[in-house]
């Protein structure tokens, strides 16, 4: 849980809509030569961006090239180190968030900054100001919330609440200020099909009304949907803005990385005998916040990929856990590895057993940051048949020998020889823990949300590396939110929702929507869905 | 001009090795500005205070007596925090190590035999340990903060010790003093001339264990271990690493060490049990272990280096009248200056001229 965004918030509570347009003709917010430099790097290298009154407007670029730092800058929690900001034609300094609330600049953030403890209107009641009373901002929550087609209660619980509501609440509580601009930093990537379906409406609708959008998103072709104009990204500089309705998902993609994307090639699959088994895993959380994994039933068979799709927070985490044993099983029987049932077995036994695991957090789970890759490879084979280990002694050289594979056959990027994790790049980070996993030739990979915040390149490589895994005979499952991605790799798709996982159906015959009324609570309902 | 801290992409190993040796500087520097400040000659002052206990074979001697005993407990710590186990206690843990130590030349005096001697060492090894798994058992079966129970255990341990001495133990021919009977010689440590300084076994132990741990720590998988649940728990968790387990094998292994040092200096200096047997050895050993940065080869030097700070309190008060007070400032300075000094590893400094990048971006 993080704290609130910005500081105090010095504007009144609108008593409805009443934004001043700018004039006709006039520009919302232009940046001008914007420069930031953190160090010897330069985040945002002379970046120009022009936002008209009622548009939206996206912002792509890969990770790292700049958007995020661009963004923060308009919103006043960074400052440029040159360049000027022109708000309705005056040039202003944002000094802070709360500085850019009062100019009529919102933020949806993706990470949420919400207390799971506290009710809807209180949490908004923290970035309010003070001396409006519960029952006033109750009202108008949720009467701005109906208008706008996010309707929300004003005294649920937070951490009631499914995702896709906590989200609303973000963008009721950003609504309430009665913003110009709004900036959404990737809000589709925890909703359903459906869900985002609806938030497109209401961001038309918002549009209509003259409130420019900001929008940064991966997804191309949502982009593409919505988007009046893009902006595009790279390496800290602009390198285009065009329609993104005149593109096409590749095209825009092009320009993005700068080079082509290699395809991923697919073979059909032969499906061999079960590897991994789950048997009516039930696992109940010990977490107050956390999701209880209800007689989840899956088998994952040699030469095929199967991927868990399902919005964030659904018990992913918790069905990873029990998976790779960091949380043993109630039964010895409900995970079963090549036949072993190893419910009681922790991670190393099941490791040993030919499994392998890739967690959705890299740095601090896969990875331990600030120690050198060498000794990161270490981390999860020092029990394995891998010759790091000899008489309680650790082998550096053979450890050395190990990132020397990974390095060239995942491409890994780095500037030293054996840099410490936290040195690399999000994505050959990620090359290097899928790398050392894959590397193994593990009979079985559980793989969670593998390219998540990967640049298209290496995530190109990453999935090409799984279906090669699974090709070989190895049976992989992938936990994944993005759909996209599962689509590409996928043999069978299953859908996990608050604990629960539906059968895993062939991907030829799966559909965005099923799969959204399975996210949406379908996987709950066994049998009938 | 303004300075201005930039991030380094990576640790600089360089740094690691000169920022406490810049810290000793600056400390020298500010102990020269607080005699100054007292009337004195600074540079009589830094002489007495850094130089003089290294000039005599006396010196040497009283360097080494105290400087073993922070030496060994600051491994045993070392272990602790590097894993995140925080343990406060450890001057309770040598009083406990001292007490089950004493056992047999307190209650069996006359059983005077070689055999004796590694017992007594090992009885007190097993009862620092025992002691210090207390709050570590506490932590992992029922999440209690180490902090406080290792701490508060210290208190219970000293004032065990005081009842023992008077009390049961007490010597019957001690004019009741609070006082055990003097150990036989198979529990004395004795001293043997090398070179002209007269060191006893617990010294060679110190210097034997720091080189055990060095090896432990950064060349086996168990070393491993530790600084993988001490960075990252989760990470550990994942590597199928023990976080309980391992707050229990450092509390147990510290509490041993504790329990030894505290036990040798019984063995060595005072020969018999008494209501104080150490002038604070556990906690200055905390000092030692962060100002060594938790690396045995550290720890060695911080050890001499404190040890120089407690002669040369005694130093100055001798000859120039300034309170011994004063050297538990300047060790209060040194790991200040050491802490601040760590800034250095992770950032460098540049000096940038001009308008700030505030201004530029107003402009």
């Amino acid at each position: 849980m993080t704290g609130m965004p910005g500081g105090d918030v010095t504007t009144t509570m609108s008593e409805g809509p009443k934004r001043r347009p700018a004039a006709t003709g006039e520009m919302l917010l232009e940046a001008r030569h914007v420069v930031k430099r953190f160090g010897d790097n330069v985040a945002n290298d002379d970046v120009s961006l022009r936002l008209a009154p009622g548009e939206i407007h996206a912002l792509l670029g890969e990770n790292g090239a700049g958007k995020s730092t661009l963004v923060k800058i308009l919103y006043g929690a960074l400052q440029p180190n040159a360049g000027e900001i022109v708000w309705k034609g005056a040039p202003v300094v944002i000094e802070s968030p709360a500085a850019a609330r009062k100019l009529g600049i919102g933020m949806v953030f993706q990470h949420f900054s919400l207390f799971d403890a506290l009710t809807v209107a209180e949490n908004i009641a923290l970035a309010s100001p003070k001396g409006v009373s519960m029952a006033e901002l109750s009202a108008s929550i949720e009467r701005v919330s109906a208008e706008y087609g996010l309707p929300l209660k004003a005294d649920d619980r937070v951490a009631d609440l499914p995702v896709g509501i906590r989200q609303r609440v973000e963008i009721v509580r950003c609504l309430l200020q009665s913003p110009d601009l709004i900036i959404m930093d990737e809000p589709t990537s925890v909703l359903t099909p459906q869900e985002a379906d609806q938030l497109f409406i209401t961001l038309r609708r918002l549009a209509s009304e003259g409130c420019a959008i900001l929008y940064i998103s991966h997804r191309l072709e949502e982009v593409r949907e919505l988007c009046d104009r893009a902006t595009v990204m790279r390496r800290g500089r602009i390198v285009a803005e065009t329609d993104p309705a005149t593109e096409t998902v590749a095209s825009l993609a092009r320009l993005m990385v700068g080079t082509e994307i290699a395809e991923v090639h697919r073979s059909l699959s032969d499906r061999g005998p079960p590897r991994l088994a789950l048997v009516g895993l039930t696992l109940p959380s010990n977490d107050a916040f956390g999701v209880s994994l209800h007689d989840v039933d899956l088998e994952v068979c040699a030469g095929e990929i199967i991927a868990i799709a399902g919005v964030a927070g659904n018990g992913q985490g918790e069905l990873f856990d029990a998976i790779s044993g960091e949380k043993p099983a109630a039964t010895d029987g409900a995970v079963i590895i090549d036949g072993h049932p190893v419910g009681y077995t922790g991670v190393n036994g099941r490791r040993r057993l030919g499994a392998a695991f890739v967690p959705e957090e890299r740095l601090g789970h896969g990875a331990v940051p600030g120690m050198p890759l060498s000794d990161n490879v270490v981390l999860t084979r020092h029990s394995t048949k891998d010759g790091l280990v000899a008489r309680g002694l650790m082998r550096f050289a053979r450890a050395s020998e190990i990132v020397g594979l990974i390095t060239d056959r995942f491409d890994v990027r780095k500037g030293v020889a054996d840099p410490e994790a936290r040195a690399l790049s999000g994505g050959n980070l990620q090359k290097f823990v899928v790398g050392r996993e894959v590397d193994r030739v593990p009979g079985v990979l559980v793989v969670s949300q593998p390219t998540w915040g990967v640049d298209a390149g290496a995530a190109a490589v990453i999935r090409q590396s799984l279906i090669d895994l699974a090709r070989a005979g190895s049976a992989v499952l992938v936990i994944s939110q993005d759909l996209d991605e599962i689509f590409e790799i996928a043999d069978r798709i299953a859908v996990i929702s608050r604990g629960y996982l539906s059968a895993a159906e062939p991907a030829a015959a799966m559909t965005r929507e099923r799969i959204g009324l399975l996210m949406a609570g379908g996987a709950e309902k066994r049998g009938e869905g | 001009m303004r300075l201005e801290l930039v991030k380094r992409p990576e640790m600089s190993r360089k740094m690691m090795l000169l920022s406490p040796v810049i810290a000793v500087g600056l400390t020298v520097i500010t102990a020269g500005i607080v005699f100054a400040l007292q009337g004195k000659d600074p540079l009589q002052g830094i002489y007495l205070f850094f130089l003089d206990p290294l000039s005599s074979l006396w010196g040497l001697e009283q360097l080494a007596i105290k400087a073993t005993p922070l030496v060994l407990i600051a491994l045993g710590l070392s272990f602790c925090y590097l894993s995140n186990n925080w343990n406060i206690g450890a001057e309770g843990q040598l009083t406990m190590g001292a007490i089950a130590g004493s056992i047999l030349p307190v209650l069996a005096p006359e059983f005077d035999h070689w055999v004796v001697f590694p017992m007594v060492l090992l009885m007190a090894a097993a009862g620092g340990a025992a002691y210090a798994t207390i709050p570590a058992a506490l932590k992992v079966r029922f999440g209690t903060s180490e902090i406080l129970t290792s701490l508060m255990l210290v208190y219970c341990a000293t004032l065990f010790l005081d009842w023992l001495v008077r009390g049961p133990w007490r010597s019957p021919t001690g004019y009741n003093f609070p006082i055990t009977v003097d150990f036989n010689s198979a529990a004395v440590l004795n001293s043997y001339d090398i070179g002209g300084v007269y060191l006893n076994f617990s010294t060679l132990a110190a210097v034997i264990a720091v080189l055990a741990f060095t090896v432990l720590l950064r060349m086996t998988l168990k070393g491993f271990e530790i600084r993988v649940i001490g960075q990252s728990p989760r990470a550990g968790a994942f590597a199928g690493f023990s976080a309980r387990r391992m707050t229990l094998f450092t509390f147990a292994l510290s509490g041993a060490l504790a329990g030894l040092a505290g036990m040798m200096v019984v063995m060595a200096e005072i020969q018999k049990l008494q209501p104080s047997i150490s002038p604070g050895y556990g906690f200055t050993a905390i000092i030692v272990a962060f100002l060594g940065r938790l690396n045995p080869l550290g720890i060695l030097v911080a050890g001499i280096v404190i040890a120089i700070s407690y002669l040369g309190g005694e130093a100055i008060q001798t000859t120039m009248q300034i309170s011994s007070k004063v050297a538990t400032v300047l060790q209060g300075m040194l790991l200040f200056y050491v802490l601040a000094c760590d800034t250095l590893i992770l950032y460098r400094i540049r000096l940038v001229g001009g308008r700030s990048s505030r201004e530029t971006a107003r402009a």
